[in-house]
């Protein structure tokens, strides 16, 4: 039974409704701090800040379409030493939130006394596409546009087949997917902290409400069609990907700049095997693996970095993105760790981010599983 | 020209496979010199990297040697490593690669003429794949 309220939007101002929330959030002392994305002063920026001052929520723009820091990776760097000792509240899209649960599991973050605030997420642009859309439009403009058509062939591409665009795990949620997002926005609670707040905040709270009904049937639909859409995604993509020639065009251009495993949410190691002095090498080493092919691509070791990030983050890759939009190099990294992680995921049966107890794949076994491995 | 000799890693565990290898030469079994035999403590130590290493560096298989699932002398080892290399060969049939080359056989200590007759095949095998075009590729 989810208890639910609506937020009512005033002068067709979406931003403005999300913002007055948060404010009463923060205002109220509900929460003593809130981690979200704000509108850099100087301009165009979206930029992940922890605010205190309600003021300062004024700049909040959530559903801004841009993804430049997954913000999993700041309450990571927040929380790995010691939890949070205050309420704070973190507004998340799904991805970021599926990657932080991953990072709890895998000791990098906490979540004691943290709020989770999920949206239902539109989908983001690319930084450069994301800049071009700012001149002369808002973030309310996307929004209306994503809830009235859906399809936006400017999003990045793992938004375009994004199979969880809506929270998980959230404590509260802002949800608009299947309603009337001019009329009011959906504040819906999941959890019993979530039900704390909402009463805290003294809203008028109905449990199983129409809206949230609605709600859920549209993302049920959704799903539906989504799935169909990752199916072809898939086989085009197992097409461009398939044979060692493919794989060596798709990553011929890699500068192992390392940008990607830095960007990943979920590639969490504080000390890389890549960084590591294992692939510090003499002079003549080089010469001696150069001599054995004919030529050594250079810098080294680039096919073994990837297909080891896809052995080591396969099965807790969210399809977050944010390799392929870091990438310099243009290396389409997100259909190659979608196309592994999605093979894997299914391998174990586990959907990264979806709760606490599922176990990660890696620590765990069964005696009678992969029972053909090792048969003579 | 001469026939094509296969480059085969094996990582084989300490208590087990290693032994069973051991058992083989004391016993002069007989099997082919294809094997470069690498001893780990534990199939479970072997990370996937040393995998995907051993094929882009020419190796043309790669064989992982523990014990019989139930008989890990660190009690779950082997499941924790057959769990790995199920991902790998699964990773390695997405990407459209010879996911045959990476070769699993679980051969207790005792087991010397396993081993030999496991060399054996592998080498026999991969001799009709004929060699890795994944290994000695400048360009990956």
């Amino acid at each position: 039974m989810a208890m639910s309220t609506t937020l009512p939007i005033e002068n067709r101002q979406i931003r403005k409704t999300i913002n007055t929330f948060l404010k009463e959030l923060l205002g109220t002392r509900v929460v003593e701090a809130i981690l979200v994305p704000l509108a850099h002063p100087s301009g165009n920026n979206i930029v992940q800040s922890l605010v205190t001052d309600p003021e300062n929520l004024e700049q909040t723009d959530v559903f801004a379409p841009v993804l430049p820091v997954i913000s999993a990776c700041i309450v990571s760097e927040m929380t790995r030493l010691t939890p949070v000792s205050k309420k704070t509240a973190v507004v998340m899209r799904p991805c970021e939130m599926r990657a932080l649960i991953e990072l709890v599991k895998l000791q990098q973050a906490s979540l004691d006394n943290l709020i989770l605030i999920g949206i239902d997420c539109p989908g983001v642009y690319s930084l450069d596409d994301y800049l071009e859309f700012v001149e002369g439009n808002t973030s309310d403009d996307f929004i209306k546009a994503a809830s009235n058509r859906g399809e936006d062939e400017k999003l990045r591409a793992g938004c375009q087949i994004c199979a969880y665009p809506v929270p998980l795990t959230a404590d509260l949620t802002i949800g608009w997917v299947g309603l009337d997002i001019e009329k009011g926005l959906l504040l819906q609670a999941d959890t019993a902290k979530g039900d704390e707040i909402l009463e805290q905040l003294g809203l008028t709270i109905e449990s199983d409400s129409n809206l949230s009904k609605q709600r859920e049937s549209a993302i049920k639909k959704f799903l539906v069609g989504i799935k169909e859409k990752r199916a072809d995604f898939f086989s085009r993509t197992r097409e461009e990907v398939s044979g060692i020639d493919n794989l060596s065009a798709i990553f011929a251009s890699c500068i192992k700049c390392h940008n990607c495993k830095t960007v990943c949410p979920v590639c969490y190691c504080r000390e890389c095997f890549f960084d590591s002095p294992t692939f510090e090498l003499e002079a003549d080493k080089y010469l001696g693996l150069a001599e054995k092919q004919g030529a050594l691509r250079m810098p080294t070791n680039t096919m073994l970095y990837h297909m080891t990030r896809m052995n080591h983050m396969g099965t807790s890759c969210v399809g977050c993105g944010a390799c392929e939009e870091n990438c310099p190099s243009n290396i389409p990294l997100l259909k190659v760790f979608q196309l592994i992680g999605d093979t894997v995921q299914q391998l174990f049966n586990y959907i990264p981010g979806h709760s606490l107890e599922d176990e990660l794949p890696a620590t765990i076994f069964k005696e009678d599983e992969f029972q053909w491995i090792g048969e003579r | 020209m001469a026939e094509f000799e296969p480059k085969i890693l094996g990582f084989l565990c300490n208590w087990c496979t290693a032994a069973a290898a051991d058992l083989a030469g004391t016993t002069r079994a007989q099997y082919p010199a294809n094997l470069h035999p690498v001893r780990v403590m534990c199939s479970g130590t072997v990370d996937p990297v040393y995998l995907i290493k051993a094929l882009l560096a020419g190796a043309d298989a790669v064989l992982v040697g523990g014990c019989h699932p139930g008989d890990c002398h660190y009690v779950s080892g082997n499941y924790k490593a057959r769990r790995r290399i199920a991902m790998l060969k699964a990773i390695f049939k997405a990407l459209g690669l010879d996911d045959d080359r990476i070769w699993v056989r679980w051969i207790s200590a005792s087991e010397g003429p396993e081993f030999a007759q496991t060399v054996r095949d592998i080498t026999e095998e991969t001799k009709k794949q004929g060699p890795s075009p994944l290994a000695n590729n400048w360009a990956l």
